[in-house]
């Protein structure tokens, strides 16, 4: 296994992890290089995919399968999340609704030098809105999914999974 | 034109057991019913009552869902109509009362309110069976057969705009129960 590879967050460990904690249904946009894991999520006879054509409206969707007692999670981009500040705000935080979003991203480098605003806003996104945030950039990380998981049914409040390096080495 | 009140009292009549997402016609519904299984939200952010109700839809396949949302949510995700052709629930009920305006800033003009089609861009986006209603007594009497359809299925509805136009901190709260208390009585009543 070269570097890369190793340290990649690979899509089947991310699948285990939605499996583990009883996801039901993913609402989505498809992020950068996710097609590995569509497919993979396709093909589960178990996992309904709720694919939107903007982030916010995943908020709403994702609201009305909780209020019908289905797990959903999100799966969007930063920019997406950005985009929905009104909906995570009032569908989501609003209506007490503890879902896990992951999301890529977009711009991540590390070091803290990047040339993507995407990336500057996103933590500072996350921290105005008092949202906990966990990133996760390899497999030896995925274990802080569950933990969003448990922080969100605790706290009955969306959680964020933020995926560095935006999921490099999903598609094959 | 109807009056959204008396669209309530029609449906009222037909509701059988349906969930009741009440959105834009909430003021009149709590008035109708307010029981676990009506689901008077407000306004948690505009454009997003279509996407609760799918996903309430799909939650619940045996229980009918109905929403009342309005055109000018419609036209805030419009990317929502497709979304929702393609889960295809067939206990979902969208009702939309469109009233022309934005009612709740003051009663300014929906964009090109009067020659917007919404029976047609729900056809358009996939939903098998959409239609448009102006009178109330052609509402009453195609209910009925509306709701034996299988979902989704798609009603736009003409109606008087209720315009409200005093600051938003002296108006009269018409809701009885806070919203995250609502989704938490429904999903008690449901066992969830």
């Amino acid at each position: 296994m070269n570097d890369a590879a190793s340290a990649a967050l690979s899509p089947e460990t991310v699948m285990r992890q939605m499996k583990q904690n009883g996801v039901t249904d993913i609402v989505w946009l498809p992020d950068s290089e996710t097609n590995w894991l569509f497919l993979l999520m396709k093909s589960d006879p178990d996992l309904r995919l709720v694919g939107v054509t903007r982030e916010g409206h995943a908020c709403s969707i994702t609201a009305g399968l909780y209020a019908g007692g289905r797990k959903p999670m999100m799966l969007i981009q930063n920019t997406g999340m950005m985009e929905s500040g009104d909906s995570i705000r009032g569908w989501l935080m609003g209506l007490n609704v503890p879902v896990v979003l992951m999301v890529g991203y977009r711009g991540y480098t590390r070091h803290g030098v990047n040339t993507d605003t995407a990336a500057t806003y996103t933590e500072r996104f996350l921290m105005a809105f008092d949202i906990p945030f966990y990133l996760i950039e390899n497999d030896s990380d995925s274990d802080r999914i569950t933990v969003a998981f448990k922080e969100a049914e605790r706290r009955k409040k969306p959680v964020v999974v933020l995926v560095g390096d935006e999921y490099h080495g999903f598609n094959r | 034109m109807m009056y959204t009140a008396d669209v309530l009292k029609a449906f009222a009549a037909h509701r059988g057991d349906s969930i009741v997402i009440s959105g834009r016609g909430g003021r009149h519904w709590v008035e109708i019913s307010e029981t676990p299984m009506d689901v008077p939200l407000g306004d948690p952010a505009m454009g997003g009552h279509s996407g609760f109700g799918l996903g309430l839809a799909l939650a619940q396949p045996n229980k009918r869902v109905v929403l009342f949302d309005s055109e000018g949510d419609i036209l805030m995700s419009l990317g929502q109509l497709a979304t929702i052709a393609e889960q295809a629930p067939a206990n979902f009920y969208h009702f939309i009362l469109d009233n022309e305006v934005y009612a709740t800033t003051g009663g300014q003009p929906v964009p090109n309110s009067k020659n917007v089609d919404y029976a047609a861009i729900a056809r358009g986006a996939g939903y098998p069976r959409a239609f448009n209603f102006a009178e109330i007594d052609a509402f009453t009497g195609a209910l009925p057969g509306i709701l034996r359809e299988p979902g989704p299925v798609f009603v736009a509805l003409k109606v008087h705009p209720e315009v409200e136009n005093t600051p938003i901190g002296q108006r009269v709260r018409w809701r009885k129960r806070s919203a995250d208390k609502v989704v938490q009585d429904l999903r008690g009543a449901l066992g969830v």
